[in-house]
């Protein structure tokens, strides 16, 4: 303590300085905590919370046909537009929605084996091997992964291609509502293994000794011990496979068909002559978001994350 | 005491650089009308949005020496793009751009935007020699004021591949029946209504179509419903050009609606397509629009000068697939390539033109009746949801 104090008083004005600041600090840990805190919580708050806002409150609007000016005046037009059954909204987002489900579905079957096999059965040398594969395809751009299946999934592509040469007659899945499941499948993989993986990878080995021990079986071990406490992960996967779906117009564009537009699309088409109107629709998969990350948050999701 | 007169001599040349800036500016401005009467010394930028090679290197890079105005391009992949562009960051190009070549289907929205301002029309000499069709049309001129400068134009084109739809198609109906349903293509973009409309304005003349572009509610409905019919023959909307190219390529697709532009990259792939331009058909016409807020107005009108010019519209109609609105470029296109001048339909009469229906954007007054209201665009957009939703 005397031996600081007496660098305070003595060493160079630049050290001096830095230890009185660093004082001041400690004796105020609460304003040390504010300020590491502040500029996160405020780009959290004006960014991301603000422009929400902003997005909800704007979609209350309506804009001129004319010259695409929003016109401020508080209306529910939006809304009616979007959930009268004469207008294809609903049926839109009910498709989006089904979308969203079966790709979590599918990625949640495929995912959890080979996560499984990552993280308790593989040595480290395979563990690694397979860590590379599944973020490999990350490393290339999602479009340029989009055009790759175009050409895959074409009526001459590297499928009917295989097929011919089973002896097997051609599939048309270019352009289809299942070409868009393989897809998305395929591009979002990634985020559903490693949540589980991550779940998987911390359950003790001796709960599963434990279960052994009191006469459980593979399976039965399996049911009552391993897949309750890799629930969460399976959960916190889901949240990206299912927002990361809900919320794209790209995949529908490059390899969907004349039935596969979304949500997105519909954003896109709107957000530069009727921002309002674009809003409101965005407004449809931040609803389901919020009630799904709920549900989510009720099966304990956010303790796998 | 010394600090507060730095400040006021601070404030003091604020002040006089604006009112220099005010007085520069006010020079070159006629006085009635605001318009510009002579094009000034280059900024030395020049900041466009543009469809893809509309201000291809092959004839801009002289510009560039010419003038000293150096291109910085945005691409648009559609005109709702192109609208956002430059409705973005307070409109009027944002401060940022200072031309675009917009289409027929987004150029009455910048104007009614405010997003582009009116030219004086008689600083771009080429003008006079262009065809009388493009010299004031309804798209890009309002009350007789110019908001901008047609450049080049082309129809909507009925695409097939010529192995697999047999006899060859003459008119659009082929797209409307069941014969060759899974195969056929269309543009996923609201102003495609416009396509079906003149269908209908032919096969159901009980409805009253007079324009294709100025649809009333019940005309709107009709159209909307023979779409609803066709998109179960749809294998998709396309929506980027070059989606088109490769659903033809790849041999999903046999027939649709595009552009010479697709056409002619198909038959450079050796892929077996023709077109044909079925009467009547639609069709779009650019037009380079000046920014109201466009930073480099100088080099803006010196490029406006510049691509109008029968040379240059003559590389420019070449390089894209299109047709230039000034016919004095013809011998220039057929020195390039010969024969393309007629290929392009630059050579016709003056009826050939009136078949073709340019795109415009929709908006509530009917040009044809007084008595009833025309849909809008967002009418449009929202119509066109029925369709792909």
């Amino acid at each position: 303590m005397a031996a600081d104090a007496a660098a305070v008083e003595t060493g160079p004005p630049i050290r001096r300085a830095r230890l009185r600041l660093s004082g001041f600090f400690w004796r105020r840990p609460w304003l040390r905590a504010a300020g590491l805190l502040t500029p996160p919580l405020a780009a959290f708050l004006v960014v991301y919370v603000g422009a929400l806002g902003v997005l909800f409150i704007s979609s209350l609007w309506t804009s001129n046909s004319f010259t695409s000016e929003i016109e401020h005046t508080w209306t529910l037009a939006n809304y009616r537009t979007i959930f009268s059954t004469a207008n294809p909204y609903l049926h839109i987002a009910g498709f989006t929605l089904e979308m969203a489900a079966a790709v979590t579905l599918t990625c949640a079957v495929l995912a959890f084996p080979l996560a499984f096999f990552m993280a308790r059965v593989a040595g480290k040398r395979a563990r690694a091997l397979f860590f590379v594969m599944v973020l490999l395809p990350l490393w290339s751009s999602y479009l340029v992964r989009l055009y790759a299946w175009q050409t895959i999934l074409a009526h001459n592509g590297a499928i009917n291609w295989a097929l011919n040469g089973l002896g097997l007659p051609d599939q048309s899945l270019a352009y289809t509502n299942t070409a868009m499941w393989i897809v998305y499948t395929y591009v979002w993989l990634p985020f559903m293994v490693l949540p589980i993986y991550a779940a998987l990878e911390r359950i003790p080995d001796s709960y599963l000794e434990a279960s052994a021990d009191l006469g459980a079986r593979g399976w039965r071990t399996f049911r009552s011990v391993i897949l309750p406490l890799a629930l969460p992960g399976v959960v916190a996967g889901s949240l990206f496979t299912f927002a990361l779906t809900l919320g794209d117009y790209i995949t529908p564009i490059l390899v969907g068909g004349p039935n596969s537009q979304m949500i997105g699309n519909y954003v896109y088409e709107n957000f530069a002559t009727n921002l309002p109107f674009a809003a409101a629709l965005a407004v449809i998969p931040m609803a389901i978001m919020g009630a799904y990350l709920l549900i989510a948050r009720r099966l304990g999701a956010f303790e796998a994350l | 005491m010394r600090r507060i007169r730095k400040r006021q001599i601070f404030a003091v040349g604020v002040v006089v650089a604006i009112a220099t800036a005010f007085a520069v500016s006010a020079a070159t401005v006629q006085a009635g009308s605001g318009l510009p009467t002579s094009i000034g010394k280059g900024e030395g930028h020049l900041n466009v949005i543009e469809w893809d090679a509309y201000t291809d290197p092959s004839f801009a890079k002289k510009f560039e020496k010419q003038t000293g105005c150096i291109i910085h391009r945005k691409n648009a992949g559609s005109s709702q793009e192109m609208f956002a562009l430059m409705h973005a960051n307070g409109g009027g190009g944002g401060g940022q751009y200072d031309l675009v070549s917009a289409s027929g289907d987004a150029s009455l929205r910048l104007i009614y935007a405010h997003d582009v301002k009116p030219i004086n029309i008689k600083l771009i000499p080429s003008w006079k020699e262009f065809l009388p069709q493009f010299k004031s049309p309804p798209h890009n001129t309002v009350n007789g004021v110019h908001y901008g400068v047609s450049v080049q134009w082309g129809p909507n084109t009925f695409i097939y591949n010529t192995k697999k739809v047999k006899p060859a198609p003459t008119n659009w109906s082929l797209l409307y029946s069941k014969k060759y349903a899974g195969h056929i293509t269309i543009p996923n973009n609201p102003i495609q209504i416009a396509d079906a409309a003149l269908y209908l304005e032919k096969t159901k003349p009980s409805l009253g179509i007079k324009d294709p572009y100025e649809l009333t509610q019940a005309q709107l409905n009709a159209t909307v419903q023979l779409l609803k019919r066709q998109k179960p023959n749809l294998k998709r909307f396309w929506n980027y050009a070059a989606d088109e190219d490769t659903s033809f390529k790849n041999g999903d697709v046999w027939l649709g609606a595009g552009w010479p532009y697709q056409t002619l990259q198909l038959k450079a792939n050796h892929v077996p397509v023709q077109e044909i331009v079925p009467k009547p058909t639609t069709g779009w016409a650019d037009t380079w629009m000046l920014a109201s807020r466009a930073p480099h107005p100088n080099c803006a009108y010196k490029w406006m000068k510049y691509v109008t010019t029968p040379k240059v519209e003559a590389k420019q109609a070449l390089v894209f697939g299109e047709t230039p609105v000034n016919p004095k470029a013809c011998p220039y296109m057929n020195k390039i390539q010969k024969g393309s001048c007629a290929g392009y339909h630059l050579n016709e009469p003056a009826s050939y033109y009136k078949t073709i229906k340019f795109w415009k954007t929709p908006i509530p007054q009917c040009g044809w009746t007084k008595k009833q209201t025309c849909m809008d665009y967002n009418a449009w957009v929202q119509a066109w949801a029925q369709v792909t939703g």
